[in-house]
């Protein structure tokens, strides 16, 4: 993660970051942060809240200057050639920022205006956003009414309305329903084969397996920065179990509890949808033992079996959890 | 009295768009009994922000009843809101307050006493993350971070019943499960009552009954399990290096119900394991596609949503074409 | 409706925090006080003066020297050309050379002791300024002159005309509570009370429909707030501040323009919180109305229009056609500039503005009520 020095090959990136560090006052929120994203790569740039991946966005985006180091995207330096920047990328932002008293389509052909599309080429992008995003019949609908899912397929929508050749989307699929968030993939990955880069952010760990590379920051600090079945073998600290028991919740607070005794070294012990990941060193050799303890007290173990890493166990393995009184 | 925390019986919402009426709400019924967790999820725009708001009072209902503890939504909304928690989907603290004069102003306007106000809101930010950030301006806090806040506030009064419209939007995986902690807790201490809209399937999983919402209509009510084993087949999942041929094979073949993306992951319906399992493999490496980890897995509530809504639009539009016939 | 006193108490401590912290918006609002005080108080001081001017003394003799100089001191003329006749007088003016011409004839002076002095004062009348100050100048002055130059009350009579038309002037106009006809007197009590109904107006409509932009509102529609409290809350913190900035206008009034306040600041200032409070309250009725600050403000700005034009600010309504009287009725302005100046310059009691007065009382009964009808606590 060592700074590489800028050269004309560098300058060919979509995205490089070089020692980027943000402070707001004495609070540093990106810390000497540097990595690049190849053409055409889907780049997951993920973290817990408060990490600073907005704040580093912003920055590649030109909306906020770096206390220090540098960003470029497409060869331009974000911080003083913002205006070429943005003609070229796309950004969905975290915060909805359409314009609620404009409808639908009204705010695409805003953000087409805005990038300069000839009205034949704005027809022709509307029906397709509309379409994409499924609002047909909803098009003459006052943005500030559509539901929170459909507001979020909108402000895509308006993103790539310009086909940029670099996209910038902040937690895209937030509120958006399990359908709709394979179709936001899809679509990311048509765009990608087309040569879109994208970078994208996400706290949907089953999501971000699907990136091709995905950076970890935490507390400003990127932390990890690898392909995910990279990270699953370098940043996993224990073994996987995957336990299916008739009362999780009961379950889970024997395991808590073996875990506070110290009865069971887990490193980590999870309600992971209705079943239980309890991370440890050698899953083999705990395994009957857990499944004793849970039996004694009256669960029903349905399942119980090493699994591989899932991208959620990697993060939570490799960003300490702030501090909670639960 | 009734005895239902919260009930809604044939609730209907129309609202006025451009001289022609959406129906976002339509007859919808449905009942939570005190300490209950219900879940409401379904597709984007289906109405689960509307129900939430008609029956806390936010909206004024077009027909049917509605009433929280008892109290009726339109007639006793003061009632209600003394005694319930809610945060907005589309939440947005005052911005330029601070983080502790935000916990302030809703103690303040929740009548909560000097004496708790020293005890919680510490109690609530440490819960939050935010203790180190209190003098921060909300606008200037992380999205998620945001998020926590209010969620911070909306305990701060220590409401009967909580009314949580997607609360976890934004916020990353560790904090979400503190979140449900938090939840648990305070179910099991105070008989906390809990209303939630959910995007996210594992969420919908903690929950002890699960409403599924469709263009305005409850259509499924149940609890996670019931739901689940409504779903035929069984499920095999693996990860195959060429995604979309492996998708394609598994669509064509005999034996197989349904076919769901899960991240990098093919979840299969079959309707027999150990057939369809050696097929599969057969299949696969006969077009020379490597697999990793198949195996049989438990349906989790996020294959069962996909596989309802489906379904629902199948029928749905079965319902239309016979129509059509006719 | 019930109050709560530690829910209002949060709610006025929330609007005042935010008002406070908003650096800009204090600055703004005090320092656009000051600004459309200077320059409006400037700039609408209608008074032309040092206007060129063309004299044809055909008397040349002390006493016609004198009144010119007595003209000249008055500030409103300055004198540019001697000429030799009318006629060359009228093609100065017609040619834009100056813009009155004083015609003093033979034996003026002769005719000051008589009693029975004539001039003619050519004014330019294609500048409806210039006629009117003009005018009035050249009356006053020839008064005055004409008291000095006698004891016992020498009466000098004038003849004033246009280019048109030639006028004798047999009375004279005696203006009283501003013997100097200083413009700034009439204007500054006028210019406050629009300032405050354009600030107050503005900022109530603002103050309701922020909170729906930010989307805050529906967070705290779901508190238990109750209208009363959230439009109490709303109202009092830009009372204070407008009442502050009225006291910084009334303070800059006095000891910077040197207008006198004659009448009982007591009273003015209750009647002011009256009149801030029908403003506030349409305000509010604004605010129920729109949906963006973008439309609030420009609501806003046609009330300030409406409050330049047709109060009687700056234009007498007697003059008015009816119906722009009627929309000037809608601003609350109307009535309080009358119990502004009249309190302000006349210093007269309660006994003589009382009816405007009391129209304000019921002005903002009705907005309050039209307010507190439209603002629904709901969403919809
Ligand atoms: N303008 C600002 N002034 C002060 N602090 C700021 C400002 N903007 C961001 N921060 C702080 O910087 C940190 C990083 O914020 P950022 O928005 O980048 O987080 P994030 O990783 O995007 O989190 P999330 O997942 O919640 O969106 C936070 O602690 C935030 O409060
Ligand atoms: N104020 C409004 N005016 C007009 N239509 C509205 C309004 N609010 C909601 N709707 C419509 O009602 C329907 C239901 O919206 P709602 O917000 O309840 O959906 P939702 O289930 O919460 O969706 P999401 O998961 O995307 O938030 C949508 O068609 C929406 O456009
Ligand atoms: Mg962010
Ligand atoms: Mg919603």
């Amino acid at each position: 993660m060592s700074a590489e020095p800028f050269t004309a090959r560098n300058h060919e990136l979509p995205i490089l970051i070089q020692n980027l560090t943000k402070r707001f006052g004495d609070f540093t929120a990106v810390d000497n942060v540097s990595f690049n994203v190849q053409s055409g790569e889907v780049f997951g740039w993920l973290g817990p809240n408060g990490a600073g991946k907005t704040t580093t966005i912003r920055m590649l985006l030109g909306l906020i200057k770096p206390t220090s180091g540098n960003a470029f995207v497409l060869g331009f330096d974000s911080a003083t050639q913002t205006k070429l920047v943005h003609a070229n990328v796309g950004y969905m932002s975290q915060q909805f920022t359409l314009y609620s008293d404009l409808t639908a389509m009204q705010n695409i052909r805003f953000y087409g205006g805005v990038h300069g599309l000839s009205s034949d080429e704005l027809r022709q992008r509307i029906a397709e956003i509309i379409r994409t995003a499924g609002l047909e019949g909803r098009e003459n609908t006052l943005t500030g009414s559509l539901s929170g899912g459909w507001k979020q397929r909108l402000a895509l929508g308006c993103a790539i309305v310009h086909h940029p050749k670099v996209v910038f989307l902040d937690e895209p699929t937030a509120g958006v329903d399990p359908i709709s968030r394979r179709q936001f993939w899809e679509l990311i990955y048509q765009m990608a084969k087309e040569g879109v880069t994208v970078l994208v952010t996400t706290h949907y760990m089953d999501e971000a397996e699907l990136c091709q590379r995905v950076g970890f920051i935490t507390g400003g600090k990127l932390v990890a920065l690898d392909s995910v079945s990279q990270l699953k073998q370098t940043q996993m600290r224990g073994q996987v179990l995957e336990i299916g028991a008739s009362d999780p919740e009961k379950a889970m607070r024997i395991l808590k509890a073996a875990q506070l005794n110290g009865r069971i070294p887990f490193d980590e012990v999870a309600l992971y949808g209705a079943q239980i990941h309890a991370v440890m060193p050698d899953a083999q050799k705990y395994k009957e033992a857990i499944q004793r303890l849970l039996m004694g007290e009256d669960v029903q173990v349905s399942s119980i079996e090493r699994v591989a890493p899932t991208l959620e166990d990697v993060f939570i393995s490799s960003v300490k959890a702030p501090a909670a009184i639960v | 009295m009734n005895q239902f925390a919260i009930s809604a019986a044939n609730l209907v919402k129309e609202f006025k768009v451009n001289k022609h009426v959406v129906t976002a709400v339509n007859g919808l019924s449905l009942q939570v009994a005190p300490g209950e967790t219900f879940g409401l999820i379904g597709p984007d725009g289906a109405g689960k922000t509307t129900t939430t708001r008609v029956i806390l009072g936010l909206l004024s209902r077009t027909s049917g009843e509605s009433s929280v503890l008892g109290f009726d939504s339109m007639n006793d909304m003061y009632q209600i809101r003394e005694r319930v928690g809610y945060i907005a989907q589309q939440f947005s603290l005052p911005p330029n307050l601070t983080v502790m004069e935000n916990m302030l102003f809703f103690a303040g306007v929740h009548s909560v006493d000097a004496e708790e106000q020293k005890k919680r809101i510490p109690e609530l930010l440490a819960f939050a993350g935010l203790s180190e950030f209190s003098n921060r301006l909300a606008g200037k806090l992380s999205g998620g971070m945001k998020k926590k806040l209010a969620l911070a506030c909306s305990l701060i009064h220590e409401p009967q019943v909580v009314m949580l419209d997607e609360p976890t939007l934004g916020v990353d995986p560790v904090s979400r499960r503190e979140f449900w902690n938090l939840l648990g807790n305070l179910r099991a201490e105070k008989g906390l009552t809990i209303f939630i809209c959910t995007p996210y399937m594992d969420e919908a999983e903690r929950c002890t009954r699960v409403g599924l919402i469709y263009e305005g209509k409850l259509i499924v009510d149940d609890s996670p399990a019931n739901i689940k084993r409504v779903i035929p087949g069984h499920l095999l999942e693996f990860t195959p290096s060429d995604f979309s041929s492996a998708l394609k094979l598994c669509n064509e073949m005999n034996g197989v119900l349904e076919v769901q993306t899960y991240g990098e992951k093919l979840h299969v319906f079959v309707d027999d394991v150990l057939k369809c399992k050696t097929q599969i493999e057969d299949a696969l490496a006969s077009q020379g596609i490597a697999y990793d980890h198949l195996r049989e897995i438990e349906v989790r509530m996020e294959e069962a949503f996909i596989s309802l809504i489906r379904r629902q639009k199948e029928s749905v539009e079965q319902n239309e074409m016979i129509g059509e016939v006719r | 409706m019930q109050l709560n006193f530690q829910r209002l108490a949060a709610l006025i401590r929330k609007e005042s925090i935010q008002i406070l912290r908003d650096r800009r918006f204090i600055l703004l609002f005090l320092g656009l006080t000051i600004v459309q005080l200077f320059v409006y108080s400037y700039s609408a001081s209608r008074s032309v003066y040092h206007m060129p001017m063309a004299v044809v003394d055909q008397s040349r003799d002390a006493t016609s020297a004198a009144f010119v100089q007595a003209l000249v001191n008055s500030q409103y003329f300055d004198v540019t050309m001697y000429l030799d006749d009318e006629s060359q007088a009228k093609d100065a003016i017609d040619k834009g050379e100056v813009k009155a011409a004083l015609i003093i004839p033979p034996h003026f002076a002769a005719e000051v002791d008589q009693r029975s002095a004539n001039f003619l004062m050519l004014l330019d009348g294609s500048d409806q300024f210039a006629v009117r100050s003009g005018y009035s100048a050249v009356g006053l002055v020839a008064q005055n002159f004409g008291l000095q130059m006698s004891a016992e009350n020498l009466a000098l009579s004038g003849a004033v005309s246009s280019t048109n038309h030639t006028l004798p002037i047999n009375t004279f106009a005696q203006v009283l509570y501003n013997p100097d006809m200083n413009d700034k007197w009439f204007v500054i009590p006028g210019i406050i009370g629009m300032i405050l109904q354009t600030l107050a107006v503005e900022q109530a409509a603002i103050f309701l429909v922020r909170d729906r932009e930010w989307g805050t509102m529906e967070q705290i529609l779901a508190t238990p707030v109750r209208q009363l409290e959230l439009i109490l809350s709303k109202l009092i913190p830009l009372s204070v501040l407008c009442l502050l900035t009225l006291g910084m206008s009334v303070a800059l009034g006095i000891y910077w323009f040197g207008v006198p306040f004659r009448g009982n600041l007591f009273l003015y200032f209750w009647l002011a919180l009256l009149f801030l409070a029908s403003c506030l309250g349409l305000g509010l009725v604004i605010s129920t109305r729109v949906a963006t600050q973008f439309e609030a403000e420009a609501s806003a700005m046609i009330f300030m229009l409406f409050g330049l034009l047709l109060t009687g600010l700056f234009y007498p309504r007697t003059g008015m056609p009816l119906v722009p009287q009627l929309i000037g009725d809608i601003a609350p302005l109307t009535y309080f500039l009358r119990i502004s100046r009249g309190i302000y310059m006349k210093g007269v009691g309660l006994s003589f503005v009382w009816s405007d007065a009391l129209i304000l009382v019921l002005y903002t009964l009705i907005v309050v009520f039209i307010s507190s009808k439209r603002f629904k606590m709901r969403l919809d």
